[in-house]
């Protein structure tokens, strides 16, 4: 039986796998490319030399983050949508914390505008988390507003209040707020490229949400609020102010994201600096489980994957927004096989159906 | 401009301009009515703009360029009715997590308008769109020929749609099925109503009806697609459903109020009072937050079983 079992969850997966790449290989033929040569140029491609080994490591430190607090927010109860905006506040609080206090020295002003990042970020999502407990908002919806939102007040502050002096005095006028002091910057890791610092903060992290939801009373009573919200209230716990805590906290996590990116790589605030990963890690947080120990080898597979959509919108001309594609279907296949995944009842009717196609042979290894 | 025909203005163009919401709406109305929280509208209404948008470009100068906009609808229509019927396999019969599944849908939809935009047609052009098409006779009464009687066709239809939608969701016997699936399906299930099949229906004639809204911006309203043309109206949409309380008036109400506020702000620049441009980009989003913290009382009266996949071997 449970040889069968194992088999079934394999099945289960390939054929998730097999729908999400067939999918993909449709919208590839419709866009004139080869499915199987992009294929391999996406996997393969930044595999060949060392920065593109570091560019999807460099891709895969906010996935890790944003998938981190996604996790904590999906395990509680509440489905934040929301942090694409809430990286863009926090990009904007560690911003203005860096410019504000130049003098600091590096072991304190990078700690203090990381902080800021995660606040900026924290406080955003908070706004949706009160909206849910207190008034009943739907939080899809309130997280969706809110990125629309974020994202006119960050071009408004880098056009307007924010906007480097020097782009005005040129009169380019480009959308982007000055540098910032180079001890508000992360340190490299590898010479060269653009790996960060902030990956070993990513992952040291990692380990603390295990630890913080797992094998505290406190992280249990955010996942038992999550996993029924009836029994936990029945059992003393207040859901209402889980739901806050563990929105602000997926919140940070995003803002904190948007603040590595902004100290890690590009050292000002820019226009499409989240270029997406606020989504890109809803998909990394489902793949990856909803557990750190998934969601760090999910969020290096992603990083390849966006890295090679690159590579193939250079080589191939295939328009990068084809990931988005990519990640919908993964996404709605996800959901799809979870169903099936635990689904004694539909396992029970595949182990029939399967004895019927073969009798002599579910007698002898499957019973 | 005097306050007269300030007024007239606004209530002229925030008409036509509610009409992409108020379609994807009704139909997310009858989504939702059926039990099934469809967040994938947004996505739908992009494809439907993009496919609507291909027709009348790639027919401009041929034989068919008549047809164009016809086309452009139809293919809107289908494509609507396929995204329902891929989100009604995943969310009825794979019983998936709705919120979660609607964001991937979202997601492929909007995903899919861009990568085939940008490889097929690549940079911002324009189409000729429907012209307005003025009710003789109607048209000419004064101040209410213009608001009401003035426009193109799809306007008219978006506005026959309401009364339309109303009669059959709450006197046909296909409406009392929606709205039984939505409320008791097992009950339903028990008269012999067949749950999925009436879900599937509802989310395909939803599908059809914002992959028309999405239609209607590309045709109508800004004659061009872009990638953010629909920029979130599909999940205004949805907030809408919420403050019309499940009813095809109220949801006239809302998609007006938010049409009206949209034209208000857009006089008010015209007419010298100037704020950053940003701010009045966020309005509507600002605006749907403040509507759904104050539909509470509304959420009570919503399907019962909204948002909650049924399972006919589960026993409770």
């Amino acid at each position: 039986m449970n040889k069968f079992k194992l088999g079934y969850g394999a099945g289960v997966i390939l054929l998730a796998i097999l729908a999400a790449a067939g999918a993909g290989a449709l919208v590839l033929t419709a866009v004139g490319a080869s499915p199987i040569a992009t294929y391999v140029t996406i996997f393969t491609g930044p595999l060949k030399d060392l920065f593109g080994v570091t560019e999807i490591l460099v891709r895969a430190v906010p996935l890790i983050l944003v998938a981190l607090g996604i996790a904590i927010s999906f395990r509680s109860g509440i489905i934040n949508i929301g942090a694409e905006g809430q990286m863009l506040m926090g990009i904007l609080a560690a911003t203005a914390v860096a410019l504000a206090l130049p003098g600091l020295p590096h072991g304190l002003l990078l700690p203090l505008v990381l902080l800021a990042g995660a606040l900026g970020g924290g406080l955003w999502a908070g706004i949706a988390g009160i909206l849910r407990a207190r008034l009943g908002v739907n939080e899809i919806l309130s997280t969706v507003m809110l990125n629309y939102i974020a994202a006119q007040l960050y071009t408004f502050l880098l056009r307007g209040p924010m906007i480097d002096p020097g782009e005005l005095e040129t009169g380019s006028g480009t959308p982007q707020s000055m540098r910032l002091p180079h001890s508000a910057w992360l340190g490299r890791l590898v010479p060269g490229t653009r790996l960060h610092t902030g990956l070993l903060l990513a992952l040291v992290l990692a380990v603390v949400v295990y630890f913080l939801l797992w094998r505290t009373t406190w992280g249990f009573r955010l996942r038992a609020a999550g996993a029924e919200a009836k029994a936990a209230r029945y059992a003393g716990i207040s859901v209402e102010r889980s739901l806050v805590v563990a929105m602000v906290l997926s919140g940070a996590f995003a803002g904190l994201a948007g603040a590595v990116e902004l100290t890690g790589v590009h050292h000002r605030a820019i226009e499409n600096i989240s270029s997406g990963y606020g989504f890109s890690g809803i998909v990394v947080a489902l793949f990856g489980a909803l557990h750190p120990a998934g969601i760090v080898p999910a969020a290096v597979f992603f990083g390849l994957l966006l890295v090679g959509a690159d590579m193939t919108q250079r080589s191939a001309g295939v328009p990068a927004n084809m990931i988005l594609v990519l990640q919908g279907v993964i996404i709605l296949v996800i959901v799809s096989a979870k169903m099936y995944l635990n689904n004694a009842y539909a396992q029970e009717r595949v182990r029939r159906l399967l004895a019927r196609l073969a009798p002599a042979k579910s007698q002898g290894g499957l019973s | 401009m005097s306050q007269g025909g300030m007024f007239y203005n606004i209530l002229s163009l925030g008409v036509p301009f509610s009409v992409a919401l108020l379609l994807a709406s009704l139909g997310e109305m009858f989504n939702q009515r059926a039990g099934v929280f469809n967040l994938g509208c947004d996505g739908i209404m992009c494809m439907g703009a993009f496919l609507a948008f291909l027709p009348p470009y790639f027919l401009k100068a041929g034989a068919l360029a008549a047809y164009g906009n016809v086309l452009g609808l139809a293919a809107a229509v289908a494509a609507g009715v396929l995204l329902g019927l891929l989100f009604a396999l995943v969310t009825v019969t794979f019983r998936a997590d709705q919120g979660i599944a609607g964001i991937g849908l979202q997601m492929l939809g909007w995903g899919l308008a861009g990568t085939l935009f940008r490889h097929y047609i690549g940079g911002v052009t324009g189409v000729p769109g429907m012209s307005a098409w003025a009710i003789p006779g109607l048209a000419r009464i004064p101040f209410l020929g213009g608001v009401l009687f003035n426009h193109n066709l799809m306007v008219y239809f978006a506005f026959l749609m309401v009364p339309a939608s109303w009669y059959l969701l709450f006197k046909t016997p296909w409406g009392l099925k929606v709205r039984a699936v939505g409320t008791a399906p097992r009950a339903a299930d028990s008269m012999g109503i067949n749950v999925n099949r009436v879900r599937y229906q509802a989310l395909m004639l939803g599908g059809a009806m914002a992959g028309l809204g999405g239609a209607y911006l590309s045709l109508c309203q800004a004659r061009m697609f872009a990638d953010d043309l629909v920029a979130g109206r599909g999940f205004i949409a949805v907030a809408l459903v919420y403050f019309g309380r499940w009813n095809p008036v109220g949801i006239l109400g809302g998609a007006l109020l938010f049409s009206f506020a949209q034209t208000l702000q857009l006089s008010i620049q015209v007419g010298g009072i100037k704020f950053p441009y940003e701010f009045a980009v966020m309005l509507p989003y600002v605006l749907v937050i403040l509507v759904l913290s104050l539909a509470r009382q509304a959420r009570m009266r919503g399907p019962a079983q909204l948002g909650i996949p049924f399972n006919r071997e589960m026993r409770y």
